[in-house]
């Protein structure tokens, strides 16, 4: 018999539109096939800088977002109680009328009142520019509980940080060490450099409790204690220090090891010795003389004194020598052996030093030296929200940072490389903006990064917080992205004050997105005494029926991402890889098939009915007639937009023109821009004169500014001079003495907060993000939700065995702050004293159009109930921000829970508790099957 | 045409490398989304949002803990679908021929217009890879996607499965396993690629690579001290450190 | 294995079908007329029901026709053909014994031919379970006598009630005690483990499911009973499906009440034994599952 003939050959689709993907943070670029005006076929798109061409779970299944049965239609306003998901739909005219009815009247005689917080911080430079021009203080995105610590501390001391402003050289590093990265942030990326890496027959090392994805495939892995690594990294720094195994040319030359530290008691004690200029100051080797850091022709001298100053880094030295950090004062603690300790230093010190990466590529550095060659330590590293999701996260980051320095192994061949716009010192970002004013804008950019107490954002007559998440006070004054966890726990106990209206856009704040889950939903139907809702308004953009949808009073409803305008701008987060500076765009590769809007054009609208300034012209007409519009029209400084291609007339890249044509040449081009970075400036980038000089044309600042890493934080020394007594502004006394002790300018290691109140509960636990989950909003998805539909809680062998679980078993789970009970199921590849579970599977009953018996809603959980905002009262009468002190990132990973073995038949209702009643779904059923 | 022809001298087939996949399902969902446009009936998703989702998907990827003797547990991440096999008992037991392995390329497929639905290919094979579709009625499987890999609509480069195209980490490897020369062969003789459940006498075609031994001591050298921290002190160990420069 | 009441119904209603058809073929009931037409009708009811119930379970039975193209090579195929041939030869004595037409010596070489081919078309339905690797519990020599043994059972209560039916039951009883204790055997027997199934090594185990929710294959092929529920429904299966139909035959006077009551336990006998065929049978897929 003959085979049947088959098409081997079929047409594909009618037509490719290529644009960016948004189905989690990454921003691949797509090719969209469509067949008959549908959407068929979603794959990578090969020539996009980001992911070359492959795409991850979930960016392959977002055809099954833009079909999902849970999208919103209409404009919704409540008509039943709060939280009910009672809700009619009205028609966009209502539904802005109404904002403007609530909006305006605030604008004009207190501005503050309307909080205007975004769960996505991309299009932030846009948001954060309306909320500016609306004149409220109180605005930020969502890194306050995501990894802010990871973030302030990379600027604070490289000038950059992990993933969006930097990666790993993965053409050339041969070892990469992974801290407590889940499946998380870069995610295409980090898979495709793994992948590059264990081809080259290169290796990873993984530092995290648990042994999952990138993990899993670590070459050597260490199930760390969580909360400890602050600790592991400084044992580290006191191997490589005793044995000498650091790049003192690199630290003498582009590091502030050398400055000078004055150790004069007073006023200026513990800051750098600086001339008048306020340049930080070196002793020259050469010479023997004081110089400025920056002096051309001198070579800083590491081991320096002068006039009883000694150098950064002897300070440094001095500390970390300590036995206190050796590897066996660690290990318990560490919950690792001090042998693999040693084991682990000896690897990094050994992948640095015995075979450096040279290119033979001749550059000139900032003092005028020519170098003939880059050469570089091929060992990098990446860390995510494992190790800054802490109360110590903040300087356990830190610490990693000044290893990496220490190693020599930052902008180097085979190190850790800035994207563009990075590297850019902290003194080189904004400082944070509050003072508000009716019926005026901002005095300037809300978020920014301190460099003392003078940029605190308190206000002006009683120095009290100016913000409503109190961001940028002496509780956390290096909150460089808000903390917007603590914004309705604050609005509902007026403390700083009350606000009128809460606008939120894509941010569950009513489910998985607060701590505390049951009792936010409590806050937000709050009353008071007259009966009226504490928060008295709340405005809510969403696409999806989400759990937040229930709580709002009216619900803007945004678009799916393949139906809408949006550009990944070099003003916020753009796409640059090391080698390129890039941005990209988003467009309606299909229309709306509901009557929806995309939440910017629906800000440029009403900023336009608003008379925001920067949103209307001079005569008071609207500016932009949508999104679209503005991403092409509006200019931050002259010449320099949300795009930099295709500039001008069509040829001008970074600065030039507004282009009428440019959304069309982005198309053209598959969706994005880039622009190479020379040869000669790919690598020392802070210090690399091709460099700057390449950024100054590009755009991205108007000087040069080379700067120096800053092993030894100066603003944070501010602080603990303030909480001492000298300067102006001083904290509340009961901030003093933790001010002093967590924020000291040289990496420090404390225990996590919650610990002696954690006492009695013996395991850590934590979440991640399944990789086909990660960063999105994949329960509705018809593909993910098969994959990850329900979530176990993990238990390590020990615990298992200790309180005889088996297959089916459940188990309470108690933290200081409630309790759960739960499904588990064993893993040995875990820290034995940690649980976890995948994050965000458990959905809330009649949300995201699921049936209310969806494994999602009965099986499914959320640890977010036992982690609460405040930490437990420890006799003070105070109770504390669950926060890191110094940025105020929400410390999601301090949980501490103790266990206990539910048999099968004693789970109430067989469901996962607490169990809610089920949301009235503001959408149709879904149909059963599909197609 | 359940007989299976001579064995092709051309065997196209997967190598997925048990060290470097991640188990971020990207394939999974790869697949599933051409195969949902492609070759055959749309892969259907039955009580798609309901308390019991069930749908069609040629390609799974599970997770297994190993416990080596003395050291860490590992988990390995386990892609699973058609191998191809060269004895493929799930064709030989079709009573309609629906059910044939390629000549040329060695390729198994359904032809989807001759099949009944009768289940008993999915019984016959071992590794799970035949799933009958809840809303069509037929047998779907990893067609290889035969509809891509010669597909003169698709630039050259395209022309491989859509679970090798989309791998971000590139731990699916696609060629000829049939010609010893090929990448995806020397592959398979460098790194050990193996048959799963060899004894069944499947024969398939698809080879998996194993892990690389992990959490091993690989001998770096141990650091050894500068100086007797506490015989020189720290400005002992500073003059031993500078004399480096 | 799903232990599907579509493929249950078929393998027991054409498996004492068919061996009540050999059974009447070879004459072992003289019947004519009305009673002939009962008996040979009941026999073809069987053995069609159950054909047709296999029908149920398909999902395209429309195109059921095109199972008859792979005789060569599929068991399906040839179970196919054999019933179809068994019916065809069936069809002159029957009616010659319902209507009388004198045929001649014709009807015993047919009925020796639709006995011959019942016997196949049984063993062929054997063959379809018993030839899969992949169900080590299947892949036995056990099967096909079991499946012989249960048409011979059930063919001589129907026709020959008496002494030879209770020996049939008897040795049912006996085989099915066989099948029992070597279909415990063979899963580990056949060498099949996790380790194999995914070149991991001894101490490999299942750690995540590659899809929370239920797919085909889970449904399909991985059935888990209770060791408890098992043991009970093979007492039931001896019980009703052997020995008592065995003591009604040697204690009632034989006759159609006697086989109508004896057939009643054997053919509930039959129920059970084959819903634990299916249940307890383990397809070694499951190991990627962690249901083993």
């Amino acid at each position: 018999m003959t085979e049947p003939a088959i098409d081997l050959s079929p047409k594909v689709s009618d037509e490719v539109r290529r644009t960016t993907c948004y189905m989690c943070a990454c921003r691949c670029g797509i090719n969209v096939h469509l067949k008959s005006g549908k959407v068929t076929y979603i794959e990578g798109n090969r020539d996009h800088p980001v992911n070359r061409g492959v795409l991850c779970a979930k960016g392959a299944s977002g055809i099954m977002q833009v079909t999902a049965p849970s999208r919103l239609r209409a404009p919704l306003r409540r008509v039943g109680p709060r939280g009910s998901g009672a809700f009619e739909e009205i028609s966009w005219d209502e539904a802005l009328g109404l904002a403007v009815q609530w909006l305006g009247p605030l604008r004009a005689t207190a501005p503050e009142k309307l909080a205007f917080y975004t769960g996505r911080d991309q299009s932030q430079s846009f948001t954060s520019f309306w909320a500016q021009n609306f004149g409220t203080p109180n605005y930020a995105a969502h890194g306050g509980f995501c990894s802010v610590n990871m973030a302030a501390a990379g600027i604070y001391t490289m000038g950059g940080a992990f993933w969006e402003f930097g990666q790993t050289d993965w053409e050339r590093t041969k070892l990469f060490v992974l801290f407590g990265v889940a499946e998380d942030h870069d995610s295409n990326p980090i898979k495709i450099g793994i992948g590059k890496l264990k081809a080259r027959g290169g290796r990873v090392a993984a530092i995290n409790p648990i042994r999952t994805g990138y993990n899993a495939v670590a070459d050597d892995w260490y199930g760390i204690t969580p909360g400890t690594d602050g600790l592991l990294i400084l044992a580290l720094v006191h191997e490589v220090l005793k044995a000498g195994k650091i790049d003192l040319d690199y630290l003498a030359r582009f590091t502030n090891a050398p400055c000078l530290v004055d150790e004069r008691e007073g006023e200026d004690k513990g800051l750098l010795l600086r001339d008048d200029l306020g340049k930080p100051l070196v002793v020259d080797r050469a010479t023997g003389d004081l110089a400025p850091w920056d002096r051309p022709g001198i070579r800083p001298d590491l081991g320096a004194t002068y006039q009883g100053a000694r150098t950064v880094f002897q300070h440094l030295a001095e500390r970390y020598l300590s036995p206190d950090y050796a590897p066996e004062a660690v290990a318990d603690r560490c919950g690792i052996p001090a042998a693999r300790i040693r084991q682990l230093a000896a690897e990094i010190a050994e992948a640095a030093f015995a075979e450096p990466v040279v290119i033979d590529q001749p550059w000139t550095d900032f003092r005028g030296e020519r170098h003939d060659q880059m050469i570089g330590r091929p060992v990098s590293f990446h860390a995510m929200r494992g190790i800054s999701a802490h109360t110590n996260g903040f300087q356990t980051a830190r610490a990693l940072h000044v290893l990496q320095i220490l190693l020599g192994a930052v902008e180097v061949p085979g190190g850790f490389r800035f994207k563009p716009p990075y590297p850019k010192p902290a003194h080189a970002h904004p400082t944070p903006h509050s003072y508000f004013m009716p019926g005026r804008p901002l005095d300037g950019p809300h978020l920014g990064f301190p460099q003392g107490p003078e940029h605190l954002a308190l206000k002006l007559d009683d120095l009290s917080p100016a913000r409503i998440d109190k961001g940028f006070t002496w509780d956390n004054p290096l909150s460089a992205h808000g903390l917007m966890h603590m914004v309705i726990s604050n609005a509902v106990a007026g403390d700083p004050y009350r606000i009128d209206t809460l606008m939120l856009y894509m941010a569950n704040m009513a489910w998985n997105s607060s701590m505390n889950t049951a009792e936010t939903m409590a806050m937000l139907t709050a009353k008071d005494g007259n009966g009226d809702y504490k928060i008295p308004r709340i405005i809510y953009s969403d696409a999806y029926a989400s759990e937040m949808v229930a709580y709002a009073d009216l619900v803007l409803p945004d678009t799916t991402y393949l139906e809408r305008h949006d550009c990944i701008s070099l003003l916020d987060r753009p796409i640059c890889e090391a080698d390129h500076a890039a941005d990209a765009i988003r467009w309606p590769v299909v229309e709306p098939d509901r009557d929806v809007r995309g939440f910017q054009s629906v800000l440029i609208d009403l900023g336009g009915r608003l008379g925001l300034p920067g949103f209307v012209t001079d005569d008071g007409r609207p500016r932009y007639r949508d999104y679209a519009d503005y991403i092409v029209n509006h200019q931050r400084r002259p010449g320099v937009g949300p795009l930099f291609g295709w500039r001008g007339t069509g040829d001008e890249v970074g600065r030039g023109a507004p282009n009428p044509n440019q959304l069309n040449a982005y198309i053209a081009a598959g969706g994005f821009f880039t622009a190479e970075v020379p040869e000669e400036a790919r690598f020392f980038k802070p210090w690399n004169r091709a460099y700057q000089d390449w950024a100054v044309k590009i755009g991205f600042y108007d000087q040069p500014q080379p700067y120096l890493f800053q092993l030894y934080c100066e603003p944070l020394r501010r602080f603990q001079l303030a909480a001492d007594g000298f300067h102006e502004r001083q904290p509340p006394d009961h901030l003093r003495a933790r001010i002093k002790a967590t924020m000291d300018p040289l990496p420090i290691w404390y225990p996590p907060f919650g610990d002696e109140a954690g006492q009695d509960y013996p395991l850590h636990a934590l979440t991640q993000r399944p990789m086909a989950m990660y960063h999105s909003w994949g329960s509705q998805n018809a593909w993910l939700r098969q994959i990850h539909g329900r979530n176990p809680l993990y238990v390590p062998t020990d615990v298992w065995r200790e309180h005889g679980f088996a297959d089916g078993d459940w188990a309470r789970l108690t933290s200081p702050n409630g309790e759960i009970v739960v499904p588990v199921a064993h893993m040995a590849a875990l820290n034995p004293r940690t649980v976890w579970t995948w994050n965000a599977i458990g959905k809330r009953k009649g949300a995201w159009a699921l049936a209310p018996d969806a494994p999602e809603a009965t099986e499914g959980f959320l640890l977010n109930h036992l982690i609460d905002e405040l930490l437990p009262d420890e006799g003070d009468g105070r109770r504390w921000s669950n926060s890191d002190p110094v940025t105020g990132q929400a410390a999601w990973f301090d949980l501490r829970v103790r266990i206990a073995r539910v048999a099968p038949g004693d789970v109430p209702g067989g469901e996962a508790q607490p169990a809610f009643g089920a949301l009235k779904s503001p959408v149709p059923p879904a149909p059963k099957d599909r197609p | 045409m359940t007989a299976l022809p001579p064995p092709s001298k051309k065997k196209l087939g997967l190598v997925i490398d048990l060290d470097t996949c991640v188990g971020c399902q990207a394939c999974v969902t790869a697949c599933k989304g051409w195969n949902d446009q492609g070759y055959g009936a749309p892969l259907s998703d039955m009580d798609a949002y309901g308390s019991s989702p069930c749908g069609t998907f040629l390609n799974r990827v599970h997770s297994f803990e190993v416990q080596p003797e003395g050291a860490e547990a590992q988990i390995i991440h386990f892609p699973r679908s058609c191998l191809h096999c060269d004895n493929a008992p799930c064709v030989t037991v079709c009573p309609t021929g629906a059910s044939y392995k390629r000549a040329e390329d060695g390729i198994v497929l359904v032809n989807e217009s001759a099949c009944i639905g009768c289940g008993l290919c999915a019984w016959a094979c071992p590794y799970g890879a035949r799933e009958l579709d809840g809303e069509a009625g037929v047998m779907k499987k990893c067609t290889l996607c035969v509809d891509r890999i010669y597909n003169e609509n698709l630039p050259e480069i395209d022309r491989q499965p859509a679970c090798v195209r989309t791998c971000p980490t590139g731990a699916r490897h696609f060629g000829d396993l049939g010609d010893p020369e090929s990448p995806v062969s020397r592959l398979v003789a460098e790194r050990g690629g193996y048959d799963l459940m060899p004894d069944l006498g499947t024969a398939p075609v698809n080879k998996y690579l194993p892990p690389r031994p992990k959490d091993r001591d690989r001998g770096a050298p141990a650091l050894a001290p500068l100086s007797d921290l506490k015989a020189t002190g720290l400005a002992g160990w500073l003059d031993r450190l500078l004399e480096k420069i | 294995m799903h232990p599907a009441p579509s493929v249950i119904l078929f393998t027991t209603l054409s498996g004492a079908g068919f061996g009540f058809l050999a059974c009447l073929s070879l004459g072992l009931l003289p019947a004519t007329g009305w009673a002939a037409f009962f008996a040979w009708g009941l026999a073809y009811g069987l053995a069609v029901a159950g054909l047709l119930a296999s029908t149920f379970h398909l999902g395209n039975p429309q195109r059921a026709l095109r199972a008859f193209t792979q005789w060569r090579t599929s068991w399906l195929s040839r179970e196919g053909w054999a019933s179809v041939t068994t019916l065809a030869f069936v069809a002159p004595g029957a009616a010659e014994a319902v209507f009388g037409w004198p045929t001649g010596d014709w009807t015993r070489v047919t009925g020796l031919l639709a006995a011959a081919m019942a016997i196949v078309t049984i063993l062929c339905t054997a063959m379809i379970y018993a030839q899969l690797r992949t169900v080590p519990r299947w892949h036995h020599w056990t099967v096909p006598l079991s499946f012989l043994s249960f048409a011979a059972a059930g063919g001589l209560i129907l026709a020959a009630p008496g002494a030879y039916a209770a020996l049939a039951c008897l040795i049912l009883g006996a085989v099915l005690m066989l099948q029992f204790d070597r279909g415990d055997r063979q899963f580990a027997l056949a060498g099949s483990t996790l380790a194999a199934a995914t070149g991991l090594g001894p101490s490999v185990r299942p750690f995540a499911p590659a899809n929370t929710s239920p797919n085909y294959i889970m449904r399909e092929m991985i059935f888990q009973v209770g060791r408890k529920h098992a043991l009970k429904l093979r007492g039931l299966a001896l019980i009703l499906g052997a020995l008592l139909p065995a003591a009604l035959m040697l204690t009632l006077p034989s006759g159609p009440v006697a086989s109508a009551l004896a057939f009643a336990s054997y053919l509930a006998g039959a129920f059970a034994q084959r819903w634990l065929f299916f249940a307890e049978a383990r397809h070694v897929v499951s190991h990627y599952y962690g249901q083993v």
